[in-house]
């Protein structure tokens, strides 16, 4: 905690905090402080990086402004910003959401910009949740993917490893830590291997790559996956990996605002055409799309596994108990 | 009310046997514990799905909406008169749906009992009577159902359903002397400026994601105001004026029609107190036109019936 203190001055922190009857993330400089028991944060840290309203240009419709009708960039903050205590879910969320917003094709600067200004120090997970499935889709509750820092903790020390040189530069200027020695490196990993054997749900997606689109896309199955589904936006809200967005144009008088929020593929609105038609204006084939983007989609386009880093956020929140392991299973299966 | 998952599964056999239904509504067990999962039997050697217990919060007549087939549903008291309502406005033919009435004895706020095991993660949850066990890693504890159940149904006085073809129980003893709107009334004898400040930070944590609309037999609009574009009435960001409006807005779509089921609050992922915003109109019903939504089939809701002889003055 000291040692954070003292990072201030370098980066903006974030940690967890507990708000209420669950925890999310905030500022250190916040009314909260910062509690580092806890499974995982309601929301994923998504929104550090990716706000869920993140305004990117301004305008003026005032014809007697020479600058009328010009968009300009919003101001933005791009200053360090470390997230202290990111779960390695999350953060193998961020490099699954990475691929979409920083490709050979498109890179989205705003995205680009927080995200490469972020240190990624992550906490491992001791004690894994019930509905955690990161082992199974290529993470792990001590995973390294896409952290700059991993912390281990021990109980009465916290060990730090450092794994970029993002990371070793935070670590340098925290300072106040000694060389760990063999034993508790040993510690650790033992940690890391009895928290991995804690997760026991199995989630089947090595047969999704050789599926048929098509065939998956027909299967009988989506009529029963999709009754309960009340279309809301609880599981692409508070899921790490979802990143699908809306723009919107907000004018007051004659200032206007260009704001980009998050959406989500459950709602009709998603695909409302102009026109309009919908292309998926029944909630089956809305949530046909989710399981197919995460599942099989995502899984064809970047041939990295699946859209999910297997948080169990939306199996634990789904307010009808849509569980995605069970979907995967379906899929995996058919 | 575990007991009660047989009864329904012979009586949807029954019901399919027989040829009254198409489709059989309710729910099966869910996947993590206090959930369980709606669903649509359509073969009748699939009741053994059919589950029940006091986990069944959702409301299950959000899923009959303009159904065209015959179909069995279960339903307590208040998705009764939701039940009701829908007939009342449309949405679904009395001849159509084959209801077998649950009496109710309430569901378990699972919120509570988190709170109630220090947010320790809850690996199991088992019923018996009265009361329910929890267990998770390293704790058990047994817990007396009345004292967790869901705000709503704390004060309710509908258990029994008010509208149905068979019961699956006896009628439960219904809860008398309770005192219905004492949040409300501690809202309306605040200041408008603490009014504002409670709702303000009511909704703080708001992501707009809409699971209380959508969670609410209700909204059935084929186009909500939120998300009309033209013209587009409500901001679609999280800035608090647009969010507020939101609440405030579908708070009143839902005047003189509520039944406090509790489902929008169930269903919110950030644990909104939802219920706050449509409560008090509940409560106005009542006061201004001793009205109860849901409670018969043979009287228009207030707010949709235009009578000369009102007695109110401001209408005539």
């Amino acid at each position: 905690m000291k040692a954070l203190e003292g990072l201030k001055d370098s980066y903006k922190i974030s940690v967890p905090v507990k708000d209420g009857d669950f925890h999310g993330f905030g500022s250190l400089d916040g009314k909260k402080a910062p509690d580092f028991d806890y499974q995982n944060t309601r929301l994923s840290p998504k929104s550090l990086v990716y706000p869920q309203s993140e305004r990117m240009f301004e305008y003026t419709l005032d014809e007697n402004d020479p600058d009328a009708n010009i968009l300009k960039e919003s101001a933005k903050d791009y200053s360090p910003h470390a997230i202290v205590g990111i779960r390695p879910c999350d953060a193998h969320g961020f490099q699954i959401a990475n691929l979409n917003f920083d490709n050979p094709e498109y890179r989205d600067p705003w995205w680009v910009m927080h995200f490469e200004s972020s240190v990624l120090v992550g906490l491992g997970c001791n004690e894994p949740c019930s509905t955690c499935f990161c082992t199974q889709v290529g993470g792990g509750p001590f995973s390294e993917k896409g952290l700059d820092i991993l912390l281990y903790d021990l109980g009465d020390n916290f060990l730090a490893r450092g794994l970029t040189d993002k990371g070793e530069e935070f670590l340098k200027k925290a300072g106040g830590g000694s060389q760990a020695d063999e034993s508790l490196l040993k510690d650790a990993g033992d940690l890391a291997a009895s928290a991995s054997e804690m997760i026991s749900t199995g989630v089947s997606t090595d047969k999704l790559k050789d599926k048929v689109i098509n065939e998956l896309f027909d299967a009988p199955f989506w009529d029963d996956v999709a009754f309960g589904c009340i279309n809301c936006g609880t599981c692409a809200y508070l899921c790490p990996t979802c990143w699908c967005f809306d723009i919107q144009d907000e004018v007051l008088g004659k200032e206007g605002d260009r704001i980009r929020n998050w959406d989500s593929c459950m709602f009709p609105l998603f695909t409302l055409h102009g026109s309009g038609h919908n292309p998926r204006d029944n909630k089956v084939q809305r949530v046909r799309q989710r399981f197919m983007h995460k599942l099989k989609y995502y899984v064809d386009k970047y041939g990295n596994g699946v859209q999910c880093s297997g948080c169990g956020r939306c199996v634990r929140y789904c307010p009808v108990n849509i569980d995605i392991r069970q979907v995967s299973e379906l899929m995996n299966n058919f | 009310m575990i007991e009660y998952t047989d009864k329904i599964k012979e009586i949807a056999g029954k019901l399919f046997k027989e040829g009254k239904v198409e489709v059989f509504i309710g729910y099966k067990k869910g996947s993590v514990p206090m959930m369980n999962e709606p669903i649509l039997i359509r073969d009748p050697d699939k009741v053994d799905l059919l589950y029940w217990d006091s986990n069944c919060g959702l409301n299950l007549c959000n899923y009959l909406t303009k159904r065209t087939d015959k179909i069995g549903i279960v339903a307590t008291g208040c998705n009764s008169r939701n039940i009701v309502t829908h007939i009342i406005e449309n949405q679904i033919r009395r001849d159509q749906v084959y209801i077998v009435g649950i009496p109710c004895t309430g569901m378990i706020d699972h919120r509570a009992v988190q709170r109630a095991v220090k947010q320790q993660e809850i690996l199991d949850i088992k019923e018996d009577g009265d009361g329910f066990t929890v267990k998770g890693k390293d704790f058990e504890e047994t817990f007396e159902k009345k004292d967790f159940l869901q705000a709503n149904c704390a004060v309710c006085t509908h258990r029994n359903p008010v509208e149905y073809d068979e019961m699956a129980g006896s009628p439960v003893e219904e809860l008398v002397e309770v005192e219905a709107y004492k949040d409300v009334k501690k809202l309306e004898g605040m200041a408008s400026e603490k009014k504002w400040g409670f709702f303000t930070r009511a909704i703080s944590h708001c992501i707009r994601c809409y699971a209380c609309r959508n969670a609410c037999p209700l909204c059935y609009c084929p186009t909500c105001f939120v998300d009309e574009s033209q013209p587009q009435w409500v901001g679609k960001s999280i800035d608090p004026t647009d969010t507020m409006t939101f609440h405030i807005l579908r708070a009143y779509h839902c005047a003189g029609r509520c039944t406090d089921c509790g489902a929008c609050e169930r269903a919110c992922p950030v644990g909104i107190p939802v219920r706050q915003f449509t409560k008090k109109l509940n409560k106005d019903a009542q006061d201004l036109f001793s009205w109860e939504a849901g409670l018969t089939l043979d009287q228009r809701p207030p707010l949709d019936v235009y009578r000369p002889d009102d007695y109110n003055d401001f209408i005539r």
